[in-house]
């Protein structure tokens, strides 16, 4: 990212007075136009032309625009002559859009003053517009309904009206209609943000605190830390202080975010921007930290703030061997503009060398996954997930194992331990029954529930880590038809009754395939296990068997017959090189699997092993 | 492996109806018919000083039936004014059975034609018509009886199994009646369906399936073990012989990355590790040949990787296999060394065994020899 002078039409706005800032965003349920306000918001602004315009401008990352979901949070800060004739400054801040990043999803919340919540005029109030909306109260943010997309014919605004009322508890006469893909309304945003959002408080001449919402790796600069500062100034010369640790950097630079980098004087209380300031990799920065003076610190760092720790584990291989060097240069690189993932060498008897790894969560590891393998061009693997176990020998020793490789000689365990968490859903009443069940079906306990409104409850449970991560958050996804929403935190450990699940393929132990369960639902994930493996390893010449072992008694099994006919009947002269062309594709799709022995298994089914098929 | 003599095909891409599974190329006018003869002798002089020797010759279609003995005769003696044809070559056309006389025949095997390869593809009316044939059943055994009597001791007939709901047993008769004949060589090809061809289109409208696996299989296995039982050799998945010498000497070039020549529409040629074919339409065929040009449609220089893949796919159609000697030798890498494993498994599961120095597929090997292929 190169600096860049603003378009000279509104430098003069960058003495703003704090009254003349506005700090929000913009949340949604999924699809229901965030990018493309956002886009609407940025073009009428005019921080950018035309000619350097794209769609989902806030969103960087390829992943992002295919997938539709905002990953990293962003920042963009929007001059805007409002219509009472004074200039301000609207800082749009951009959120990620997914429960594993829930927590980055508050920070960026608790650096504003409002959000705009948007309702999609055909779909209505949606999961995740209540959801939001909850975020949105808990931070007491000032809150602006918006009806997006009203151009669409299936548009019923009556409805979305009514809905605003009684299932939002918002008073519908507040709500501005706007087409953001038309470009419609987009004024009356701009002028609800000024007129309903309430300016930033606090005082430029106080000890220095800033609230770290997120920050970039730069190649050229290191570090680019995302803040938002509610009391006192920082410059470029000023040593600043993380308060969780106390470490102490020199500013090189502050500024804002335009559609580049803009350097400026200061930052101070109100502004949302940017400080460089010589930290090597994101990782030494957390989110949600307070930034301070080394001089003349605050008393006490902003509230919120909490040490973001890895909640699912799994190690990575490259699918040839010959390619773990650039896997590790890979991570190494991707290390450094992603604090969350954390990675240490691994090795395996089926797989080889690789290493072992923790994420944020499902979501998580399957964007690292799929980055390392489009942005690095690698063919890698995936074990299991699993999350961290605690196990107590009868040496006394306290273990914590995140990889089944490692699970305890059974003969020394004097107690096992698994992570639980509390698990928030809201829902509507409809839905009641069945998600109950589905919680019970995985060992929920003390449950609570409550109703926030006519027909909707909010439902609590007591569950482990583990069964959550067991394909629960597409089932609660499919039994709530998407009306569901989900959000967790991990509340401690619990004794259970585990044991270790091996899985052998033709006889031979997977080790990748290995997961740690309770034993009273070890059958029925072996046997998902071997269903899930029969169902992704795709037939070959001979026959597999697939069998789930708990120590050396078998617990499940399936078979994969041989395919037993594929040959074509003809094949002369004019047929060899179409045929050569097609194995040659086929060849080409086999070295994307992983040989085990003598069978080719594909990198799907190391994933679908914690997929169940019932829905 | 001791013949490495090249061989030669010539496409003759006239029928006078498209049968409904056929994806050859070939056109309906056979008007054409005489500036098409003239072309392929055009042709033959590009290559004269390539290829300098044959010692197979096929005519193959499309019809090569359809042309008179006068404009067969006028193609072989372009062969012979361009190249050198070795004694004893094999020198085969596919005849129609619906499209020969006895006196046709008689004249052929004068121009020194000495084998024939006849369209029979079944005994059973009903499905003959199902595949859009031009002749009955009962044409068909006139044909055969024709070529015997027109002195013909190298017969072969074509086949086809696994349409749509045809019973195994429709197939066991048809096989016994072929075998009442006692043919030198039987081709029994499983019906497949290219995206392109009317039965395809007719499959798809229909909803009619192609047989399943299992019963593919069935198929396969039966049709082998009644032909071995009756004495054929089973040397390529779907060709039998009844005799090592009775195999078709042109084929097996295809198989055995031996040179070959291909004139006409669309034929495809092999030499030196590259591999050439022919624009496929007649037309733009007339119009290069005219304008003194080569009418290649494209060419590819193979590298030894992807010659290997092909000596692989290629060797496990046969029953033969592949000569761990020659592939190290042309390929450069040492198969049972670098494989043993997987080897190892294929054997113990009954799909490959070693035989003389080769690798060679079982019966059931040989059903899935694209898949031992990617070994």
């Amino acid at each position: 990212m190169k600096d860049k002078s603003p378009p000279n039409h509104w430098r003069a706005f960058f003495n703003t007075l704090m009254e003349n800032i506005r700090n929000f965003s913009i949340i949604a349920h999924i699809d229901h136009g965030k990018s493309t306000l956002a886009d609407r918001l940025i073009q009428f602004t005019g921080v950018c032309n035309e000619r350097n315009f794209q769609d989902q401008m806030l969103d960087n990352m390829d992943i992002e625009r295919e997938r539709g979901i905002t990953i990293k949070s962003n920042a963009i800060s929007l001059p805007y002559r409002a219509k009472d004739g004074k200039e301000y400054i609207l800082n749009l801040i951009d959120t990620p859009g997914h429960v594993d990043f829930s927590y980055e999803v508050s920070r960026s919340l608790a650096s504003c003053e409002g959000v705009l919540l948007l309702i999609d005029a055909a779909q209505g109030v949606q999961a995740q517009t209540l959801a939001n909306l909850y975020l949105a109260m808990e931070h007491n943010l000032a809150i602006i309904p918006i009806i997006n997309k009203i151009d669409l014919p299936s548009a019923d605004i009556e409805r979305v009206l009514e809905e605003i009322d009684s299932e939002l508890g918002l008073d519908p006469d507040t709500h501005i209609k706007c087409s953001a893909k038309e470009g419609t309304g987009i004024e009356d945003v701009l002028e609800a943000i000024v007129l309903r959002i309430p300016p930033p408080k606090g005082d430029a001449e106080n000890p220095l605190a800033a609230l770290i919402f997120d920050a970039h790796y730069d190649s050229f600069r290191g570090t680019i830390i995302h803040c938002r500062v509610f009391e006192g100034t920082v410059k470029s010369g000023d040593i600043i202080k993380f308060m969780h640790n106390g470490t102490t950097y020199k500013v090189e630079e502050v500024g804002h975010f335009l559609l580049t980098r803009t350097k400026r004087e200061k930052l101070s209380a109100g502004d949302v921007g940017y400080i460089i300031a010589g930290v090597k990799t994101v990782a030494d920065v957390r989110t949600g930290d307070t930034l301070t003076l080394q001089e003349r610190p605050c008393s006490q760092p902003l509230p919120g703030f909490k040490e973001v720790k890895p909640v699912v584990f799994a190690s990575i291989y490259p699918i040839a061997s010959d390619d773990y060097q650039d896997l590790a240069d890979s991570l190494d690189k991707f290390k450094l503009n992603d604090a969350s993932f954390i990675y240490e060498k691994d090795s395996s008897a089926a797989l080889g060398q690789g290493f072992r790894c923790g994420f944020l969560g499902l979501l998580h590891l399957d964007i690292v996954q799929e980055r390392l393998e489009r942005e690095y061009d690698l063919s890698i693997i995936l074990s299991v997930p699993s999350v961290r176990y605690r196990f107590t020998l009868k040496d006394g020793k306290v273990v914590y194992v995140d990889n089944p490789t490692h699970y305890p000689d059974p003969a020394e365990i004097a107690m096992g331990e698994e992570p639980y968490i509390r698990a928030a859903m809201m829902l509507p009443e409809r839905y009641l029954g069945t998600v109950m069940k589905l919680c019970m079906e995985k060992r929920g306990v003390n449950s609570n529930m409550n109703y926030t409104g006519p027909g909707r409850v909010e439902l609590s449970y007591e569950m482990p880590l583990a069964e959550v991560i067991f394909d629960f958050y597409d089932r609660f996804k499919s039994v709530t038809q998407g009306y569901g929403s989900f959000d967790y935190n991990i509340i401690d450990y619990r004794e259970s009754n585990l044991v270790l699940m091996d899985i052998l393929v033709n006889g031979e132990k997977v080790d990748a395939l290995s997961q740690i369960v309770h034993r009273d639902r070890a059958r029925a994930r072996g046997l998902n296990a071997c269903d899930r493996l029969k169902e992704e390893i795709p037939r070959q010449m001979f026959k597999i068997a697939i069998q789930g072992a708990i120590g050396g008694e078998i617990i499940a099994r399936s078979t994969i017959s041989a395919f037993r006919k594929d040959v074509t009947a003809k094949c002369y002269g004019g047929d060899i090189s179409r045929k050569r062309k097609l194995l040659e594709k086929q060849k080409a799709g086999k070295k994307r699997m992983k040989m085990i022995g003598s069978v080719s298994i594909p990198q799907s089914a190391f994933l679908a092993v914690l997929k169940s098929d019932n829905d | 492996m001791k013949n490495d003599q090249a061989g030669l095909y010539i496409h003759i891409p006239f029928c006078l109806s498209k049968c409904g599974y056929c994806s050859f190329y070939s056109i309906s006018s056979v008007h054409l018919i005489p500036e098409f003869i003239k072309a392929v002798a055009g042709e033959m002089a590009f290559y004269k000083n390539t290829f300098h020797a044959f010692d197979t010759i096929y005519l193959g279609g499309g019809t090569p039936s359809l042309l008179s003995v006068q404009q067969i005769d006028d193609i072989l003696k372009a062969v012979n004014n361009n190249f050198n044809i070795e004694q004893h070559s094999e020198i085969t056309i596919e005849v129609n059975p619906g499209d020969v006389s006895l006196e046709y025949l008689q004249q052929l095997r004068k121009l020194g034609i000495n084998r024939l390869n006849i369209g029979i593809q079944s005994f059973d009316d009903p499905v003959l018509k199902f595949l859009g044939r031009r002749h009955t059943s009962k044409e068909a055994v006139f044909a055969f009886d024709a070529a015997r009597k027109a002195g013909f001791d190298n017969i072969g007939i074509d086949l086809i199994y696994g349409l749509s709901g045809q019973d195994i047993d429709v197939w066991k008769q048809t096989l016994k009646e072929t075998l009442s004949f006692f043919p030198e060589h039987l081709s029994c090809y499983q019906l497949s369906l290219d995206e392109k061809t009317p039965l395809y289109k007719q499959y798809k409208k229909e909803g009619l399936k192609l047989t399943v696996e299992n019963e593919a299989l069935d198929f396969f296995m039966t049709t082998s073990q009644i032909l071995t039982d009756a004495g054929y050799i089973h040397y390529e998945v779907s060709n039998f012989a009844r005799t090592d010498s009775l195999k078709s000497r042109h084929n097996m070039k295809y198989w055995r990355h031996t040179p070959y020549l291909g004139l006409g529409p669309a034929a495809h040629s092999f030499l030196d590790c590259k591999r050439w074919w022919n624009k496929a339409a007649v037309k733009p065929y007339l119009k290069d040949i005219s304008e003194g040009k080569k009418p290649v449609e494209k060419s590819e220089q193979l590298s030894t990787k992807q010659l290997a893949l092909e000596a692989l796919f290629l060797g496990m159609r046969t029953k033969d296999g592949i000569n761990f000697e020659l592939y190290k030798k042309r390929y450069g890498s040492d198969l049972l060394a670098d494989k043993r494993p997987i080897i190892d498994e294929l054997i113990k599961n009954n799909l490959i065994e070693l035989k003389n120095d080769s690798l060679c597929p079982t019966l059931a090997g040989m059903a899935v020899a694209d898949s031992l292929a990617l070994i």
